[in-house]
């Protein structure tokens, strides 16, 4: 087990070093092949009309210069040991983890990204309670009452649930809820849990129903689907010779092997989640990982870029060995080495 | 919280105008006490020649919204209009536009200084003095050192990277100098200098007539030296103005408060009316929009007008559309006609892609008279001081005269028309959708385009504004949009007439290259008379026109939405939308 | 009245594509202490038979009719919650495949310890204790260990053999064990009737056997019924089975019958064809299509059900040919090919 454990570990490890070469050689590599010299670079981290000067001492105060690999050994070396940033007046430094700083705001990206990580955690955590005990006992009851009006009228609505996209359903819950009824607060509300708890709740509500939509709707499709499979086992029917309670058959022996594949998909959709719940983020204007992703790659800022790619993929690979983890306790049979 | 609807004016509160004509001459506009009270009666354009819901009264709080992100709230680091605009809460500069409505928010009126730029007889050195009287927040006198050291530190280009760059130009900054931090013992009074407390000078390396506009720019807002943290300044920005920071988180919100050591009695320009600004960053645009209806927020901080979502909810609601107000800006959409790849190196192929275009269906394209603007027919925007519209293409309903398209490719050489290139920013639909016009506009007399569209962030570094790609692609046409940086003829076109702005990559300027525009813009920027100097830009226009090397396509207009329960708003030319300082809530 | 004793039980389903007719008026009765074989080719209705004595269709779909009397209590018209509470306790099943059976996630000994508790309200220690005890009398070697074990970690032997512990955990006075030794290979399957024969003698208990082999049965039961498309077709001791069948039908099984010394492959008396659909039931005498004499009825086979009828002692046979007929068809035909070897 340790060893799966270290094995895993140092999998990741790998991935990670992958994933940053990969989004490093994006940003500077793809862009030489199309000709872009070092001053195109930097001409993105100027003001309107800058001069060639002020562009050629952009792209020397950002290292474009350098040969791609020396920017990235700048990059892993601030990141195992630190950094330096000189801001004009003085010199800061920048402990490691350094992932450096924003090309365009100049401040440093990991105090940036640890301040959002609890908009985003909250958000998924709220909102993976919501889908997959909404998601879960909408699917067990369609499977129990299989072809009845809830199960068609619930799979409808799943359906719609899986289709429609967040910008869509959340815009429209904003429109109606917020603006026509008044009844949740505005987009962009946001309060720090350890500040306002209440409050914290009731500004993330919209946004958790919303998200939890989307996923509940595929969780109550698969949970149907794996209790109708589920409870025609054998061993179902066994609990049932014992005399077992129907609800207990249900739970204790139905639910308990559908939500197995359940649980593996769990972990991969809120490992992403944690990484940035992109559209809703960027939907309700909450100030998570995912809407600093989409800024990071809208403004082309390659240290944001870095930072947040590298915690979501860290947050995915954590997730994934979670899973690995709990399967193996979960279901006796999966031994791991 | 529950959000709070907004009631639309309360009884009480007396209301009052602010004076749309308070005279000429430096005299800025004072608030008049009116008897009126109450609401006012929304209906569209009413913000555009006067005040709309004009108020005293002090107290509340300002909620502002933008769907991104400041370049930076340094004065000496920014560069976007709006940034222009509702910095002045917290900082102030030499001059800035005269506040409020109608066209003489063109003009620049003085602002710590106390009356306009005094120039030498050559025009190579501007005087300004200060105001007595003024404070930082932190209580300490603002003198004129504080502004020449603004101005000294805002030369730093690798720090600052964002600001505007004039002052680099036109100053005569010493050969060794590279920025107060870096060369923090050379002295700069070659190009900036403060003699006494009260006074700030500035020497020109060439003679230069707009420097009054120059200077209303955030350059000029004092920065204490010992306060100065360079690129971190950013934080916490010394205030010069009625507001201060309280907080500031950049990327995400920041919040204003009084400035206690602000007096009024300096400032004639800024009512300073609510207690407290709010300033929320990266708001969904669309949410921005429907929350701005909704009266959630009361300002929408970068003013370009409302999304696509939100126009086709706004314009058919009458109520709805009594709220906004469709000003000209001195913005043109236009298409660069690149003379770098034959034929089109050949101006008559060039006339002819003037006649060929449809103006209507392009038009259209980019939205329709009121979400995009009025047809173009020449490159200065009306907005822009001493601005004339001529029309050198005129053709029949603005359709096209496909007779003279084909009479102009037959004097080019290339009477069956010819293949070429047109690019535009991906991300931006009206773009695409004026390529896809000029396409089968084109198409009538023979000209094949071929388009190619690229991605808005790296448009001008890496494809349309790079030479190399531009030459080794045979990029014939691009579509290109520019709004004036102050509203005359230097601040709208030099940036994108001028050929020897142009450079290997990051051009604005994309197909303009031609010596006699250029000897004309010098003789106009020398020109210190403004009447002559109008008429000169004029020709400047003419030059580009004939050159046809500019296609025009609109004149920009905004549609902007006035907030629910926002006093005192006013459209000013000069910012090119609301005037933020005058904005107080009910 | 015996100890279990079901008469004209119907069990039909309704299906998109018609009534699905698993079990159509069989009746059969066993003794505690006795055991009743019931055998038949798959989708002849001997498990649907099964699950309706136990009550497990009740809730679905299935239309039931009929008596079935435990003990002097009627189930079809009781509560399904009675007869929950009758289930594991008075009556138990030993189902075939114990690898699907059993729950992959839970320890044998934890789905012992369940099956225990639902019906005795002790302690999670005294069930585990009985559940140690019950492994070790059905043979389990290291019962205090293997208990913790969960099903995927036993042979095949040791998880039926789990199977039989789980269901005699409360000591139940019917058992029902279908194709119980089906997974087995034959040296265990040897092994676990001899247990499940030391078993039932030991708890007195009514034993239903259910299986397609009917060399599984004739070494544990006292009577056999021999069934098809849903319906008995012939019943008897096992002495009549073996050594008087009188039905066609299980004249094929007993040719079918694998042994030791055989290919199992090889088929003395292969039955033709394959079993009916239980939707469209052939008309008259469903066994007809695959009957060798079905000629000799002067096409009554195909026209009339024959009626089950006793032809002495017991011994009840559905077919359209005579007494002798059978007799004669037997002793010179069948009994001599089935000897041969």
């Amino acid at each position: 087990m340790v060893t799966y454990i270290i094995r895993r570990l140092i999998g990741a490890i790998a991935m990670l070093i992958l994933i940053s070469m990969v989004t490093f050689g994006i940003f500077f590599v793809v862009p030489q092949w199309a000709g872009a010299t070092p001053e195109a670079l930097a001409s993105r981290y100027v003001g309107r009309a800058a001069t060639p000067e002020t562009v050629h001492l952009v792209a020397e105060r950002l290292g474009f210069y350098d040969p791609v690999v020396v920017q990235y050994g700048r990059f892993v070396k601030g990141l195992v040991a630190g950094a330096e940033y000189d801001y004009g007046a003085g010199v800061e430094q920048c402990p490691a983890p350094c992932f450096g700083y924003s090309f365009i705001s100049g401040q440093p990206v990991w105090p940036d990204l640890l301040d959002r990580m609890p908009v985003t955690f909250s958000l998924a955590i709220g909102a993976a309670l919501l889908w997959v005990v909404g998601g879960v006992s909408v699917g067990v009851l369609s499977a129990l009452r299989r072809g009845s009006f809830f199960d068609r009228l619930s799979m409808g609505t799943a359906l719609a649930g899986v289709s429609l996209p967040i910008f869509f359903t959340g815009m429209i819950s904003l429109v109606v809820f917020s603006y026509g009824l008044g009844w949740t607060p505005p987009g962009g509300a946001w309060t720090d849990f350890t500040e306002n708890p209440a409050q914290w709740a009731y500004n993330l509500l919209l946004p958790w129903i919303t998200l939890a939509f989307l996923f509940a709707a595929t969780y109550a499709r698969l949970t149907r689907a794996g209790m109708l499979e589920t409870m025609g086992e054998d061993y179902i029917r066994t609990a049932r010779a014992k005399g077992l309670r129907e609800n207990q058959v249900v739970v204790k022996h139905g639910l308990r092997a559908a939500l197995t594949p359940i649980l593996t998909l769990f972990g991969i959709d809120f490992g992403l989640l944690i990484g940035g719940a992109v559209l809703t983020e960027t939907t309700y204007t909450l100030p998570g990982l995912g809407q600093f992703a989409i800024l990071a790659i809208r403004n082309q800022d390659l240290p944001q870029v870095m930072g947040v790619v590298l915690v979501a993929a860290g947050f995915v690979v954590v997730a994934s060995l979670v899973v690995d983890l709990l399967y193996a306790v979960v279901d006796p049979r999966v031994r791991l080495a | 919280m529950r959000r709070k609807h907004a009631l639309a004016g309360a009884a009480t509160a007396a209301a009052l105008v602010l004076s749309a004509c308070g005279g000429g001459g430096g005299n800025a506009s004072q608030p008049a006490q009116s008897a009126s009270g109450g609401a006012a009666q929304p209906a569209f354009n009413a913000a555009l020649t006067q005040v709309y819901n004009p108020s005293t009264k002090k107290g509340g709080t300002l909620k502002a919204a933008h769907s991104s992100d400041w370049d930076s709230l340094d004065p000496g680091d920014t560069y976007y209009g709006y940034s222009f605009n509702f910095g002045r809460f917290y900082w102030r500069t030499l001059t800035t536009y005269k506040p409020g409505p109608g066209p003489e928010g063109n003009t620049v009126v003085p602002d710590l200084a106390e009356g306009l730029g005094q120039p030498s007889d050559d025009g190579k050195t501007w005087t300004y003095k200060l105001r007595s009287g003024l404070k930082f927040e932190d209580g300490t006198p603002i003198t004129a050192k504080d502004v020449a050291y603004a101005v000294a530190r805002s030369f730093d280009k690798e720090t600052f990277p964002h600001g505007p760059s004039y002052l680099n130009e036109l100053l005569d900054w010493p050969k060794d100098f590279k920025g107060v931090y870096k060369t923090p013992d050379v002295d700069y009074s070659s190009a900036v200098e403060a003699p006494d407390d009260t006074t700030v000078v500035f020497h020109l390396k060439k003679p230069f007539a707009s420097m009054d506009y120059i200077v209303q720019m955030p350059m000029t807002a004092p920065v204490p030296k010992d306060k100065d943290t360079g690129a971190k300044y950013k934080e916490h920005v010394i205030s010069s103005g009625p507001y201060k920071f309280e907080t500031n988180e950049i990327g995400k919100r920041f919040t204003l408060v009084r400035n206690d050591q602000w007096d009024p009695a300096t400032d004639p320009i800024r009512p300073a009316l609510p207690d407290r600004i709010e300033v929320q960053l990266n708001v969904n645009a669309d949410d921005l929009d429907n929350q701005l209806i909704a009266g959630d927020i009361h300002l929408d901080i970068p003013g370009t007008g409302l999304q696509p979502a939100a126009l086709g909810k706004v314009l058919p609601d009458p109520q709805l559309k009594a709220r906004t107000d469709n000003p000209t800006i001195p913005r043109l959409w236009y298409v660069s006609v690149i003379p770098d790849t034959a034929p089109l190196d050949n101006v008559e192929c060039r006339k002819a892609v003037m006649f060929a275009a449809d103006r209507v269906a392009n038009q259209t394209a980019y939205g329709g008279p009121l979400a995009g603007g009025d047809i173009a027919t020449n490159v200065m925007p009306p907005p822009i001081v001493g601005q004339e519209k001529f029309d050198l293409y005129a053709s029949p309903d603005n359709k096209g005269d496909v007779e003279k398209a084909k009479q102009a490719l037959a004097a080019c050489g290339q009477p069956n028309g010819f293949s070429t290139t047109m690019t535009y920013r991906s991300d931006r639909p009206r773009e695409k959708a004026l390529a896809e016009a000029m396409q089968q506009a084109l198409a009538r007399v023979g000209i094949k385009l071929t388009l190619k569209g690229f991605p808005a962030s790296s448009y001008f570094s890496d494809y349309a504004g790079n030479v190399d790609y531009v030459k080794k692609n045979g990029i014939g046409l691009a579509t290109h949009g520019w709004g004036a940086d102050w509203p005359d003829g230097y601040g709208f076109m030099q940036a994108i007439v001028d050929s020897r702005t142009i450079r290997k990559a990051g051009n604005y300027n994309l197909s303009v290259k031609n010596e006699e525009v250029d000897k004309l813009i010098d003789q106009a920027s020398a020109e210190l008379d403004a009447t002559a100097r109008g008429k000169l830009w004029v020709e400047v226009d003419k030059k580009v026109m004939e050159d046809a090397s500019i296609l025009p396509v609109v004149w920009a207009k905004s549609l902007l939405l006035r907030g629910e329960g926002v006093t005192n708003i006013a459209y000013n030319e000069g910012q090119s939308m609301y005037d933020y300082i005058l904005l107080g809530v009910e | 009245m015996s100890f279990l004793d079901v008469k004209d039980l119907k069990i039909h389903f309704p299906t998109d594509d018609g009534l699905v007719r698993s079990v159509d008026g069989l009746s059969f009765s066993v003794e505690r202490g006795k055991t009743l074989g019931i055998v038949g080719e798959s989708g002849s209705g001997k498990s649907v038979t099964s699950l309706g004595i136990l009550g497990l269709h009740k809730g679905g779909r299935a239309r039931i009719s009929g008596e079935i009397w435990l003990d002097g209590e009627e189930l079809i018209g009781a509560s399904a919650e009675h007869v929950r509470r009758l289930r594991g306790k008075k009556m138990a099943m030993i189902f075939q495949d114990p690898l699907s059976s059993m729950h992959p996630f839970y320890t044998v000994g934890d789905q012992i310890i369940e099956a225990y508790r639902i019906h005795n309200d002790v302690s999670k220690q005294v069930a585990r204790k009985h559940a140690i005890d019950m492994l070790g009398r059905v043979g389990i070697p290291e019962p205090a260990k293997r208990v913790d074990s969960y099903p995927h970690e036993f042979s095949g032997g040791m998880r039926q053999r789990a199977m039989i512990a789980m269901a005699l955990s409360c000591d139940p006075e019917l058992l029902i064990a279908d194709e119980p030794t089906t997974a087995l290979d034959v040296t265990v399957q040897a092994q676990i009737l001899d247990l499940m024969r030391d078993l039932q003698r030991e708890f007195n208990s009514a034993l239903i056997v259910i299986t397609h082999d009917l060399g599984v049965v004739a070494e544990l039961s006292d009577d056999i019924l021999v069934m098809y498309a849903g319906k008995c077709v012939e019943y008897g001791s096992t002495e009549d089975i073996f050594y008087r069948p009188e039905h066609p039908y299980t004249w094929g099984l007993l040719g079918s019958m694998p042994r030791l010394d055989r290919e199992p492959t090889e088929r003395l008396l292969p039955i033709k064809g394959s079993p009916p659909s239980l939707i469209n039931v052939p008309p008259g005498c469903a066994f007809h299509p695959r009957c060798p004499y079905a000629e000799r009825t002067k096409g009554k086979a195909t026209t009339e059900v024959p009626a089950l009828a006793e032809t002495e002692g017991g011994h009840l046979v559905r077919c359209h040919m005579s007494r002798d007929e059978r007799q004669s068809l037997w002793a010179n035909e069948i009994k001599p090919v089935l000897e041969t070897q």
